[in-house]
């Protein structure tokens, strides 16, 4: 991954400590995870052959990477029978120059974007502005995002730490033709973005996507929303460009019964999300290009432990149930790739380097429930060990970790220090004593649940 | 060395001598369900859409009722009997009335493929009522029925309720980009 996100300056134990100070944020997180979390366990309780299904997606990705190579020009040759255009991009920069060509190659100078993270990791829409090109995000919370100068938080919920208050600001700030008169009513602001967007929609002669799924065998690709915004954006410009990483490709069109079951209920915790819409090629007389990257995924598919974290289907369920997340936020993670995902995907994507992507691997404290929930069965906590092992840690480093080390690092320490926490929260100390008391110096401990995250766990889940 | 080239030879270095990886589809790909119909009006009615069950006789009177005096778009194909006493508006209609392709009984969705009766996808996407009427034949239990169906060479909308937004607050508002209103009409 050669474009860096600028999320924090720090490493991971100086951001998570400026986040868990900010109780906004921490409320808001708690309020999202929690909610998702449950809706899921309804959704995927309901489904008798779940564990039969995730063991499938598992297997399909594990082919599907096993002969990349073959699967690739299989779905280059479908796309391109079917009248599209396959472009490949070694790294970020090559993938912006390609995207910025293709655009200049319309005349236009502006284009509507539906939520990617692909496009998201190679920085796709400050190339663009260097070029003279406007990129506008059209989902809700992009919108928000972006028109609050701002990155990212969750996969799922990107704006999640914002609240109401500051949405209806930040629309009446930047929006421009947002109502003078705008509550803070979220239907009120889902309204304003409507109709801000509406005729952009209506305008825009070029489109930029993602995609969840491509298919190889058929040439499909797939993507899955809620809003529209994405069938907007693929349906009515004359031209589609897609830059989808090459790691997300399924064999068969059969497979679809697979994604389509596990993607819905382990990201938003629905039955299946609002709109999910596939094309193969030009469709309806449109332009279609599709750019495939790589920036890293090659790195990653050579590594046999890591590789596995390109299995990934982007869902968020890891993010949902990890306890360091939920105090951290996903700006600490300094990446388009927040959460357990985050920790494994971008040290390897990016290399480590940087004192940011050294710190990743201790983002965690092993308590599995990541892999639990993980519908492709990504042995989380697995890849985290491997990754502690590799990485090139200098001594200023190698303290600074075993501070936060000593919390989150070691599960059966971590789970006694929350027990003990839990017994004596009448007596709530300020601050833990020897080695930890640097990490609770910025950490509320009343924030210690009366029961520990790994007790509630064993009794709540897996019961 | 193009990119193709390169990438192509980096995944090739990269997965040399990695096991064969087999299969195993032990989910579901029929199930039992013995009231199609129920089922899924039930969960279409999860995702807040309205749904009617009623005798197939009696769709093109209802249709009338509940489009009213708003302009509809008529897509082609679509069955002449259904478009009866419906008015017609094309740039500046209000709403659309389809058929479908296939529905799905265990999650509650209808998948349209730009077939007879279906429009284009720009036709079902930018009025804001969409008025859809789905065949009991065309429903099948679950997911796994329904892709082995469906035409991947056709361009297809699953359609899951109303478009939806959880992104203020995880507050859920209804109605954004897409139609504000999903009415289902199940013709039995
Ligand atoms: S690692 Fe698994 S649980 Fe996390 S986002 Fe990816 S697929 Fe979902």
């Amino acid at each position: 991954m050669s474009a860096t996100f600028l999320g924090m300056p720090g490493n991971f134990p100086q951001n998570s400590a400026l986040a868990v100070q900010d109780s906004q944020l921490r409320y808001n997180l708690r309020k999202a995870t929690h909610t998702i979390r449950g809706k899921r366990a309804t959704v995927v309780g309901e489904l008798s052959d779940w564990a039969e299904l995730r063991a499938a997606g598992k297997a399909i990705k594990d082919e599907t990477l096993r002969h990349l190579d073959r699967y690739l020009i299989q779905l280059e040759e479908a796309v391109t029978r079917a009248g599209g255009t396959v472009h490949w991009a070694r790294d970020a920069a090559e993938a912006n120059r390609i995207v910025a060509g293709l655009v200049q190659a319309t005349g236009e100078t502006e284009v509507v974007k539906v939520k990617s993270m692909a496009t998201q990791e190679i920085g796709l829409n400050e190339a663009l502005a260097e070029q003279g090109i406007t990129a506008y995000e059209t989902d809700l919370a992009e919108l928000i995002v972006q028109l609050g100068d701002d990155f990212p938080s969750h996969i799922l919920v990107p704006a999640i730490h914002r609240n109401r208050a500051e949405i209806r600001d930040i629309f009446l700030d930047r929006m421009g033709d947002a109502p003078p008169d705008l509550t803070d009513e979220p239907a009120a602001l889902a309204e304003a973005a409507r109709l801000h967007l509406r005729e952009r929609f209506l305008r825009s002669k070029v489109a930029i996507s993602g995609a969840n799924f491509m298919v190889a065998e058929t040439g499909t690709l797939v993507v899955l929303e809620s809003e529209g915004n994405g069938r907007m954006c693929l349906t009515l410009p004359e031209t589609l460009i897609s830059v989808v990483g090459i790691e997300k490709l399924l064999p068969s069109w059969r497979d679809l019964e697979v994604f389509l079951q596990l993607l819905p209920r382990s990201s938003t915790g629905e039955r299946m999300n609002p709109y999910t819409s596939t094309w193969t090629g030009s469709v309806e007389g449109q332009d279609f290009h599709l750019v495939l990257l790589d920036n890293g995924r090659t790195d990653v598919l050579a590594d046999e432990v890591g590789r596995q974290a390109l299995r990934c289907i982007r869902c968020s369920a890891c993010l949902n149930v990890c306890p360091v997340y939920e105090r951290a936020g996903g700006h600490a993670y300094g990446s388009v790739y927040p959460g357990p995902i985050g920790a494994i995907l971008t040290p390897q994507l990016r290399g480590m380097s940087s004192a940011l992507d050294a710190s990743l691997p201790y983002a965690s404290s092993l308590c599995g429930a990541c892999f639990e929930v993980c519908p492709v069965a990504i042995d989380i906590p697995e890849v985290l060990v491997d990754l502690r092992a590799k990485a090139p840690h200098g001594p200023a480093e190698r303290a600074g970790m075993r501070v936060a080390g000593w919390i989150f690092n070691d599960h059966v320490r971590l789970a006694k220090a929350q027990r003990l926490a839990g017994r004596l929260r009448k007596l709530v100390p300020r601050r833990l004593p020897g080695p930890a008391s640097a990490w609770t110096d910025t950490r509320d401990l009343p924030e210690i649940p009366a029961e520990s995250f790994r007790d509630w766990w064993e009794r709540d889940e897996r019961a | 060395m193009s990119a193709r080239e390169e990438i192509l030879a980096r995944i090739r270095r990269a997965v040399d001598g990695a096991p064969e990886v087999e299969i195993r589809r032990a989910y579901r790909t029929t199930s039992e369900v013995a009231d199609l119909v129920r089922l899924f009006a039930e969960r279409v009615d999860d995702y807040r859409a309205i749904v009617h069950v009623i005798p197939a006789a009696e769709v093109p009177a209802r249709i009338a009722g509940l489009v009213g005096d708003r302009r509809m778009i008529i897509p082609d194909g679509l069955p002449r009997e259904w478009a009866a006493g419906v008015p017609a508006g094309l740039h500046d209609a209000d709403g659309v009335v389809t058929g479908c392709a296939v529905a799905i009984a265990e999650t509650g969705t209808i998948v349209l493929d730009s077939g007879p009766g279906q429009g284009s996808r720009a036709q079902t996407l930018v009025p804001d009522y969409h008025l859809c009427v789905v065949r009991a034949g065309q429903i099948v239990p679950g997911v796994p029925e329904a892709v082995a169906r469906l035409d991947p060479a056709r361009p297809l909308t699953w359609i899951s309720g109303p478009s939806a937004t959880s992104d203020i607050e995880l507050n859920r508002v209804e109605g954004v980009h897409g139609p504000r209103t999903l009415e289902v009409i199940i013709s039995s």
